[in-house]
């Protein structure tokens, strides 16, 4: 049962993989983005789980508490979450752009016209 | 102000990125960001004298002691790369004006002078910082900003390139993430020095080879060891020629310091080499690397990519230094990181240079390029030979130390496949050379006829290749800092 006390890194391992996956298997464009953020998001869960002290209380000042979760991984997973707004909402922008560019947001098709162009002298 | 240095290096070209984008007319945004990075230049030259007079720097910010608050610490290597970005910033970015008016519209010029200023600070503070967290953080400031540097290109390949690297820069950045994440979770510390002191502790713990291997991972995609490269080719091949050579100069090389930092400094040689084979992943990797790197360069047709694919075999090199783990070796590894970006800042100012007569850079239209730009031509031709590894260039003094590296660990198979490599940079150099000096220009003559590259593409361009023969020839001052920097990353941290 030792396995399942751990639960919520379990959670981070198969998000991780999910987000991992997407981004590895699929050929639309949005979607690969949306399978980045599963992965990084799964990163936010680790770092929170790792902050959590058993029998501790949110990291809020308070005279009934004595024992405090650690705060700490909190404030730096709150950067790495901005990071990844900023990384989702960039590729969005190109995602934009490249539709335009392409007339597509599929990979394959994306592809397909750069080997064309490849070939034309 | 003297002792603010540290981190002015870091805050005037972060300041200075929102100011220049309300700077209109562009060419004044152009003035202002080459005021401040000549503002870089000089802190990076003052903190390197500092650093050589006084020893490690170490700056608190806001005053906050290390365990507590962030600190900044500046030893002989960080001054040594600080000074590397911050000077070719600065001369690439005396090129940019006259380049990027051909290749950016008027009204994104000044964007561009701000994302460029965006990713010096990016840059410039992964290797100021002392904290492990504040190195994820600047990696994505100067790699969200390279993103869309890239995609400024013209070509709509550009747009394809800048999403492929978004996608494999941040899976890179997210295990970077993940490794620094774990490390903190065995040590209570973000603190580099910190944790190279209590990482001795635990190491054994199956924790921090987890930690060990996300990171060195994490970086190896980042710095674009082969075959994590696959981003890199069409990145630099489709981005403004300016990018480009601020990219292939700076952005790969400050990567290689962060992976030296934390194998060296944090996790340990004998741990990261021992535990884990780190040491024989970066020499196998390096060597194919090099071989398998130069032969595609050599199919190349565009002469943008291939330089990239010789900017992975010189990745190669690099890596193949540190996985020699001996002074020598990392000392060549220093050497090469610097020459390296002497090299390839020249030849791709070059091939600005050739893109703005020619609007292009495939191989086939470099015919009869010798005569018509024979200023130009000349620097790729010097920078080339800088590459090979030809003596009186600083690629021939890396090249001595890596060969040097190698006996002494007395691999000697291993100095001929370096000795291959550099005859086939020698050969993809050569493909350029026929067409420029021996192939007939096109008939119909190009009309109007094509001139030399603009004077103010051509002087920085020529800075980078004198710069070439110069420490190829003077090699005092390079040598003695790297391996200055290498006997210090040798000796264990002390409290």
């Amino acid at each position: 049962m030792s396995a399942l006390l751990h639960y919520n890194y379990w959670i981070v391992i198969v998000l991780m993989m999910i987000g991992f996956y997407i981004v590895i298997t699929h050929s639309n464009l949005i979607k690969k983005l949306l399978g980045l953020s599963i992965f990084q998001t799964s990163v936010f869960i680790l770092y929170i789980s790792m902050g959590k002290v058993i029998g501790g209380s949110a990291p809020i000042l308070s005279d009934k508490v004595q024992i405090y979760s650690n705060p700490l991984p909190h404030v730096l997973i709150l950067t790495a979450i901005v990071v990844g707004i900023a990384t989702t909402a960039l590729g969005l922008a190109l995602v934009v752009r490249l539709r335009e560019a392409y007339g597509s947001i599929e990979e394959e098709d994306i592809q397909a016209q750069e080997r064309d162009e490849g070939q034309a002298p | 102000m003297m002792q603010h240095l540290p981190v002015l290096q870091v805050i005037v070209p972060l300041l200075a990125a929102p100011l220049a984008l309300l700077l209109r007319p562009s060419r004044l945004a152009w003035l202002f960001a080459l005021i401040a990075s000549g503002a870089g230049l000089f802190i990076s030259l003052s903190l390197l004298a500092q650093v050589l007079e006084q020893g490690t720097l170490i700056y608190a910010l806001g005053g906050w002691a290390a365990p507590i608050g962030i600190e900044y610490r500046i030893d002989r290597l960080n001054a040594f790369v600080l000074l590397l970005v911050s000077l070719i910033g600065f001369v690439v970015l005396l090129a940019a004006d006259t380049s990027i008016r051909r290749e950016i519209d008027e009204d994104k010029q000044p964007y561009f002078y701000s994302l460029y200023l965006l990713c010096m600070a990016g840059l410039l503070g992964i290797v100021a910082t002392g904290d492990a967290f504040n190195v994820f953080v600047f990696l994505e400031i100067s790699a969200l900003s390279t993103y869309t540097l890239i995609a400024m290109g013209r070509d709509r390949r550009a747009l394809w390139a800048s999403y492929q690297y978004l996608i494999m820069g941040t899976i890179g950045a997210t295990f970077i993430l993940i490794g620094i994440g774990l490390l903190y979770m065995m040590t209570g510390t973000l603190n580099m020095h910190d944790l190279a002191l209590r990482l001795p502790a635990v190491q054994n713990s199956a924790t921090v080879l987890t930690a060990t291997a996300f990171f060195v991972v994490g970086v190896c995609l980042k710095l674009a060891l082969f075959p994590m490269h696959l981003w890199l080719p069409n990145a630099y091949a489709y981005a403004p020629s300016i990018v480009t050579a601020l990219l292939a100069a700076t952005a790969t090389k400050v990567a290689i310091y962060v992976l030296i930092r934390f194998v060296f400094t944090i996790f340990g040689l004998d741990f990261a080499f021992d535990s884990l084979p780190v040491h024989e992943m970066l020499l196998v990797l390096g060597v194919v690397g090099i071989l398998v790197a130069s032969v595609l360069a050599i199919a190349q047709s565009n002469v943008k990519r291939l330089f990239a694919y010789s900017s992975v075999a010189q990745i190669g090199y690099m890596v193949l230094g540190i996985g020699l783990a001996n002074t020598t070796g990392l000392t060549a590894s220093l050497l090469h990181l610097f020459n390296h970006a002497l090299m390839k800042g020249a030849l791709f100012l070059a091939l600005a240079g050739v893109f703005y007569r020619l609007s292009t850079v495939e191989l086939k239209s470099f015919q009869g390029l010798g005569r018509q730009m024979p200023l130009t031509l000349a620097a790729i031709v010097i920078g080339g030979l800088s590459l090979v590894g030809v003596p009186l260039t600083v690629g021939f003094v890396s090249k001595w130390y890596l060969v040097l590296a190698i006996l002494e660990r007395g691999w000697w198979p291993l100095a001929f496949l370096v000795m291959l490599g550099s005859l086939l940079a020698l050969v993809y150099l050569w493909r350029i050379v026929e067409m420029a000096y021996f192939s007939p220009a096109p008939a119909d003559g190009g009309n109007p006829p094509v001139k030399e590259a603009p004077l103010m593409i051509l002087l920085p361009t020529w800075l980078l290749v004198i710069a070439n023969v110069y420490f190829g020839l003077d090699t005092d001052l390079t040598v003695s800092l790297a391996s200055l920097a290498s006997i210090e990353l040798f000796t264990p941290v002390v409290p």
